[in-house]
């Protein structure tokens, strides 16, 4: 005897996914904000700082890091223009269709931002 | 035909309540098998004692849903063909809900939903007026009439996420059905009814997922009425119809 396991087979499918990408982005972009307030600050503190921080970002690791941040971005922001729509206008049918096709746009922008960094 | 030549299907069924666990069964793969054929041969042929909720067998009565392999299905519209996976096949009850026993869930916080999203006609018109002709083809009706097909199946609000994290939301089959009324001319609760739907349970809970449409045996559309009812309680709001 054991408890009723959660059968939650629909998990995984596109759409779904499609929801819990656009969670988790939110939640990647919320933790990244006080790392940018952090930056503002050190502007705000000094010269000194700042400059050494700027000196810090053309690292390639920290390159490619932002590269990440714009994908995070242009994810969350298609994905999120995705619920709007489907919630103020009227229903079209393919919405796996404009997930896939949000997806694509996304890592397209992603990159761009890379080649134009490269 | 000799038995041994058949192919069976490798089925484990959900045994008890809260508390179970899954029992498996060998039974004979048909021609054009339904899910609820399945549950049905195990009842009458392996153990009587099963319990599952059938009636129509025709995909009118809405009785039937239950888990099959992980997602939520009418079973008695359900082929085996469609659903079975390596020969096997799973079958509990419905989630998001009590279980009775076996493959019976309890639909009354289903039910009971349905009532607090006012899902109930209030008629603008006693018996003794004439009735009102109303136009297949205004906009009205034809929105009503997008959403009017349930059967009260219970398997959007099995496949809901949003019910599964927040046990206070109506869910997808209330709220749509609230829809077909908020849209129905003929109606005069819609401001009680609104009211409800700009509730603590009601449709601003939903995050759009679209589980619910996707997996509609009567291919109904619930994200899209809940998305309706959002603009709409809305509007109520601004205007200052509801609170
Ligand atoms: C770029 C413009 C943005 C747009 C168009 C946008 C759009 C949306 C929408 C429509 C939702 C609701 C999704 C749902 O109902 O499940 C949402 C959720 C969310 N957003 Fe954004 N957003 C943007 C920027 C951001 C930023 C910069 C952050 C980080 C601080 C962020 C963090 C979140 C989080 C944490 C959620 C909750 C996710 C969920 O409940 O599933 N968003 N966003
Ligand atoms: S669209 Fe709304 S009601 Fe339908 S499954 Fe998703 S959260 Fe639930
Ligand atoms: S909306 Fe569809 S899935 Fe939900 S109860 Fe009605 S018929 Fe069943
Ligand atoms: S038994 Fe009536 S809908 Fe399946």
């Amino acid at each position: 005897m054991s408890a009723r396991p959660h059968t939650t087979g629909y998990r995984g499918d596109r759409l779904w996914l499609a929801a819990m990408v656009h969670r988790v982005s939110g939640v990647l972009l919320a933790a990244f904000l006080p790392l940018h307030f952090l930056v503002l600050g050190l502007a705000i503190r000094g010269e000194a700082e700042l400059d050494g921080f700027l000196q810090w970002t053309k690292s390639p690791l920290v390159k490619f890091a932002e590269i990440g941040l714009v994908l995070l971005l242009a994810i969350h922001l298609l994905g999120g223009i995705r619920v709007l729509v489907i919630e103020n206008m009227p229903w079209r049918d393919g919405q796996k269709r404009m997930a896939t096709l949000a997806a694509v746009a996304a890592v397209g922008i992603a990159g761009v931002f890379l080649v134009a960094l490269l | 035909m000799s038995s041994a030549a058949e192919t069976m299907i490798d089925v484990r069924v959900w045994r008890g309540g809260e508390e179970g666990e899954y029992q498996s069964f060998s039974v004979p793969r048909r021609d054009s098998q339904t899910v609820l054929d399945v549950v049905t041969w195990i009842q009458r042929n392996a153990d009587p004692t099963l319990a599952y909720r059938f009636a129509c067998r025709v995909g009118v009565c809405g009785s039937c849903a239950m888990t099959v392999n992980g997602r939520p299905r009418w079973t008695c519209r359900t082929h085996v063909s469609k659903v079975v996976e390596d020969g096997r096949l799973e079958i509990g009850p419905l989630a998001n809900l009590p279980v009775i026993r076996d493959l019976a869930a309890d639909m009354s916080p289903f039910f009971d939903k349905w009532q607090k999203a006012e899902g109930t006609f209030v008629p603008s018109r006693t018996r003794h007026e004439p009735l009102e002709t109303i136009s297949p083809e205004s906009a009205e009706r034809q929105a009503a009439d997008a959403a009017i097909e349930c059967i009260n199946c219970g398997v959007c609000y099995a496949a809901c996420d949003t019910v599964r994290w927040s046990p206070e939301y109506f869910g997808p089959a209330a709220l749509n059905r609230s829809w077909s009324l908020v849209n129905d001319v003929r109606d005069a609760g819609n401001l009680k009814r609104l009211a409800a739907a700009a509730s603590n349970g009601g449709c601003h809970n939903c995050h759009s997922h679209q589980s619910c449409e996707q997996l509609c045996p009567k291919g109904l559309n619930p994200t899209a009425s809940i998305a309706g009812l959002k603009r709409r309680t809305m509007q109520a709001y601004i205007r200052g119809e509801i609170s």
